[in-house]
């Protein structure tokens, strides 16, 4: 099934909670997704049977300067189709619910995205820094970051 | 050089320990030594001991086993079979700082990375020494500019002994650093008869 085709599918199920279809100037096509739901949205992907979005391989952050997303690459072993899903969140206080109960792979790849972008993924186990130390200040993968002078007596300069 | 220059030109037995010191792998140029100063009657009792244990010292480095990133395959290659660095006796890499000599930083520390390295060092008995193998860890390397959470350059919270640069460094270049580290130990600093004879690496 295309992603034009899931997209279709997605609007009549869920109307005005999916976004225009939008062909992709480069790269993956994605589907938008309202962040409220996300979550249900998810589900009926992993268990509709013509779906069975049963692995989500990935799961990341883009700064967009006016927004930021999470996006979300799921895979079908069943029918070895793909899917990109992607919600826009609010820049000031980025927030979403988690998909860790659908799909456990998504645990660390949302500690990840919190880590480098400060995304905070509501219902998570364990939401915690991943690869920075948990003193760190800010979120480096943001547009607007600035590195530390200093760490911990040793300079950064 | 020597805080008090000896007035005398340095006799048959001085200049073979000088000799000596240059080559601290070769014990023979001791046992030379040690047989002229035997002729000439010379008080014995300090340099040669001295001598004896930074040669022992020079030829025994025990390197931590310990790598951070891709520079710690180098290391792992010249501690295998081809380029073998058991030769210089240094290839018995130990598990524990509480028995090693030298710490090979290979590899990119990070931020977080830092004080855990530290607390190997502190570990580590002394005498001891520090090599920073790689671009990383002698100033940051690629991630000088835009590496926010990587230290530029170990020497920010370590001693360091040699630096060894390449990105990664050949193996051959981490043997060479390794026999400047050996000359380094026979000849400055922790030994009287390299200060006693001025002799430099």
């Amino acid at each position: 099934m295309t992603p034009q085709e899931v997209h279709a599918k997605l609007s009549e199920k869920f109307g005005a909670a999916i976004g225009e279809w939008q062909e992709p100037a480069a790269g993956d096509s994605s589907v938008s997704v309202n962040a409220e739901k996300l979550a249900d949205v998810c589900r009926f992907l992993r268990d509709e049977p013509g779906f069975k979005f049963d692995y989500l391989r990935l799961v990341s952050g883009v700064d967009r300067n006016d927004c930021i997303l999470s996006v979300y690459h799921l895979y079908s072993y069943t029918h070895n189709h793909e899917l990109v899903l992607r919600v826009d969140l609010d820049r000031a206080a980025p927030r979403v619910h988690s998909v860790t109960h659908l799909w456990p792979s998504a645990d660390w790849h949302e500690r990840e995205a919190y880590d480098m972008l400060g995304i905070v993924y509501e219902g998570h186990p364990d939401l915690h820094r991943i690869l920075l130390p948990e003193d760190w200040d800010g979120y480096p993968l943001r547009k607007d970051y600035v590195p530390p002078k200093e760490y911990h007596g040793i300079s950064n300069e | 050089m020597t805080s008090e220059p000896n007035p005398l030109p340095p006799t048959p037995a001085e200049k073979l320990l000088a000799d000596a010191v240059r080559e601290p792998r070769d014990l023979t140029r001791y046992l030379h030594y040690l047989k002229a100063a035997h002729a000439e009657r010379l008080p014995l009792a300090v340099v040669p001991l001295d001598a004896a244990l930074n040669w022992s010292r020079a030829n025994a480095i025990w390197p931590l086993t310990f790598g951070l990133a891709c520079c710690a395959i180098e290391m792992m290659a010249v501690g295998a079979s081809k380029y073998d660095l058991d030769r210089f006796g240094s290839g018995a890499f130990r598990p524990t700082p509480r028995q090693a000599d030298l710490m090979i930083v290979a590899g990119t520390v990070t931020h977080k990375m830092a004080p855990r390295v530290l607390k190997l060092y502190e570990q580590m008995p002394d005498p001891k020494f520090v090599m920073a193998m790689g671009a990383c860890t002698i100033g940051g390397g690629p991630y000088c500019k835009y590496g926010y959470h990587v230290v530029k350059g170990i020497d920010r919270f370590l001693p360091v002994d040699v630096c060894v640069p390449g990105c990664p460094p050949r193996p051959e270049a981490l043997i060479d650093a390794l026999l400047f580290l050996q000359q380094k130990i026979a000849t400055t600093g922790r030994t009287l008869a390299g200060r006693y004879l001025g002799v430099k690496s």
